[in-house]
């Protein structure tokens, strides 16, 4: 019975494995119960199921609350900022990075009495633009969903020349601040400084990141072993606790990362 | 070659063919199934993985419009009306994914998962996003149990409060659940999991097979993993564990996000026949295993038929 439907169903959906076992030896009781048949499908969720009202009743005064939330005005942004916006630093990377400096260099020398030498993040990071228009909650998660932590790395000259290395070689509009990265057209350096001073390899740098970063995410091997402390700070909160207390939003390009023609 | 076909033939279309398949399976009454023979019984597993706080049906990207819990729900009830002796389970990463874990903690998928009728679930990394403090907030929710192996809670507040294995009785048929989790150490903030201990999955597997058939004389055992499909390099998987023990029926995974045409059966340590499978994430699939086992003494030798 069962097989004719499914051969009436078509190969396509089908496949039978006829396998030789011995069932259930293990099992005392089982004497009198003995595995025949096992079958499979799947059903995939979609608009052809009608959903259940109970449910969605159920669900509708969360929903409620979290739209309200998610939907209600922080702050303006006048122009529209998306991450392919140009190819060497757009708005929203650096806008990200201040974010990250702004928000979270506070708490960071108030526990160390250290302050940021220079905030990295990455460009793949940003998930989303942010549309000219009312700035909400919404719009944070949407550019940040992920729960990435700001992480404060201790970099050793070495790995902070690998840093800019890194940066050299991918030539993308990873988001960066404190530091500014200017190539010449056959790629040779024209300027490299951190916090308008040189690298100078003797020295520690303090590196503001993501923990998705420090822990090697996007082949950023540098941060290997570099000493590290979190501030409890998501960076999407850091985003929302941003846009809470700007009334406009404000961010250019600028000439921290380029190519000289 | 048979089963290459099957999986090309899927995937040419996947959204025409989603759709096509569920009606198929619903006008051809496969959920229904045929009557049973006389000393037949036939246990349902439904599943579930890595749901991640999806609640409403995806909105944008590739898979806009899938999922939903409301949705989810009526095809369990269905599925259930049509077979009571059905159980329902998640293989972990309940929370995190969407603002209603971050507004809400998890409260509102451990509710909708106790109103859909779960059995047990077992636990994911992501459980512990909110400390393991914050998962413990959300027990008094579960109207079922979490059920995890390999995880040694002792030193924690969730001590007590989940259990290494569960039986349950459908029909006269004793179906053993037990479930794995993946090491915690490089994958979530100690400060999250705090005094967790994460024992090897496969020895504790092995034990848990023991009690469930010697001591619990279970007629089928079904393992909740969140250890992830498979993985290119050496670390404990489903498939890995599939092939290192003996005794398991089905191992029901997450993690990996892993989307399967079908299960996959693959050999145990005995060479016996186990079956894998996980439904990808998000509640874009549920999944479902229907056991046929029949009355009467063993007949050593005898075929299991698999129809995946």
């Amino acid at each position: 019975m069962k097989s004719s439907i499914y051969k009436r169903l078509g190969k396509a959906f089908l496949y039978l494995a006829f396998a030789k076992a011995l069932l259930i030896t293990t099992s005392c009781k089982s004497d009198y119960l003995q595995l025949t048949k096992v079958t499979s499908s799947q059903t995939h969720i979609d608009s052809t199921l009608q959903s259940v009202e109970q449910i969605e009743n159920y669900i509708a005064p969360f929903k409620k609350s979290l739209d309200a939330q998610m939907d209600e005005q922080l702050s303006f942004n006048p122009v529209s900022m998306n991450k392919n916006d140009y190819k060497y630093n757009t708005p929203i990377g650096n806008m990200l990075a201040t974010i990250v400096r702004e928000q979270g260099e506070p708490i960071y020398t108030s526990r160390t009495g250290k302050s940021i030498d220079i905030v990295l993040l990455n460009h793949g990071g940003i998930r989303a633009g942010l549309p000219a228009g009312p700035v909400t909650m919404r719009r944070a998660y949407e550019i940040m969903p992920f729960d990435n932590e700001i992480t404060i790395a201790e970099l050793s000259g070495d790995q902070m020349n690998e840093l800019i290395n890194y940066l050299i070689d991918r030539k993308r509009a990873h988001p960066f601040d404190g530091m500014k990265i200017i190539l010449n057209a056959d790629d040779s350096i024209n300027e490299i400084t951190i916090q308008n001073q040189p690298l100078d390899k003797d020295r520690t740098y303090i590196v503001a990141t993501n923990d998705y970063l420090y822990n090697g995410g996007d082949d950023m091997s540098f941060f290997k072993g570099a000493a590290m402390m979190k501030i409890d700070y998501k960076i999407r909160n850091a985003v929302i606790d941003y846009f809470k207390k700007v009334d406009t939003i404000k961010f250019e390009r600028d000439n921290r990362f380029e190519v000289l023609d | 070659m048979e089963r290459r076909k099957f999986i090309r033939n899927t995937s040419a279309g996947m959204v025409a063919g989603a759709a096509l398949w569920s009606n198929c399976a619903l006008a051809n009454g496969i959920f229904t199934g045929p009557k049973l023979e006389p000393g037949t019984k036939k246990i349902t597993i439904l599943h579930t993985n890595d749901t991640h706080s999806h609640i409403e049906p995806i909105s944008g990207g590739r898979n806009d419009g899938r999922g939903g819990v409301a949705r989810r729900a009526a095809i369990i009830n269905k599925v259930r009306s049509e077979n009571p002796n059905t159980l329902l389970l998640d293989c972990g990463d309940i929370f995190q994914g969407t603002p209603y874990f971050n507004f809400y903690g998890g409260e509102l998928e451990i509710k909708l998962m106790s109103m859909m009728g779960y059995d047990a679930a077992t636990i994911g990394n992501h459980d512990f996003d909110n400390s393991i403090e914050g998962l413990y907030k959300q027990l008094p929710h579960a109207d079922f149990d979490f059920v995890i192996s390999n995880y040694d809670f002792s030193n924690t507040i969730m001590d007590g409060h989940t259990k290494p294995y569960k039986v349950m009785v459908k029909d006269g048929v004793r179906i053993g659940l037990f479930g794995v989790g993946i090491q915690l150490d490089g994958l979530v903030d100690p400060k999250m999991y705090k005094e967790t201990v994460y024992n090897d999955p496969i020895e504790v597997a092995k034990d848990q097979i023991k009690t469930l058939r010697e001591t619990e004389k279970c007629d089928l055992v079904i393992c909740m993993s969140h250890l992830g499909y498979s993985y290119r390099v050496d670390r404990v998987s489903d498939l890995s564990l599939a092939a290192a023990t003996s005794g398991i029926d089905l191992i029901i995974g997450g993690h990996t996000h892993t989307f399967l045409d079908a299960p996959e059966v693959v050999k145990n340590a005995s060479g016996k026949d186990v079956m894998v499978n996980q439904v990808g994430c998000y509640g874009i699939n549920l999944g479902r295993i229907d056991f046929y086992l029949k009355e009467g003494k063993i007949d050593k030798g005898v075929d299991v038929v698999y129809e995946i």
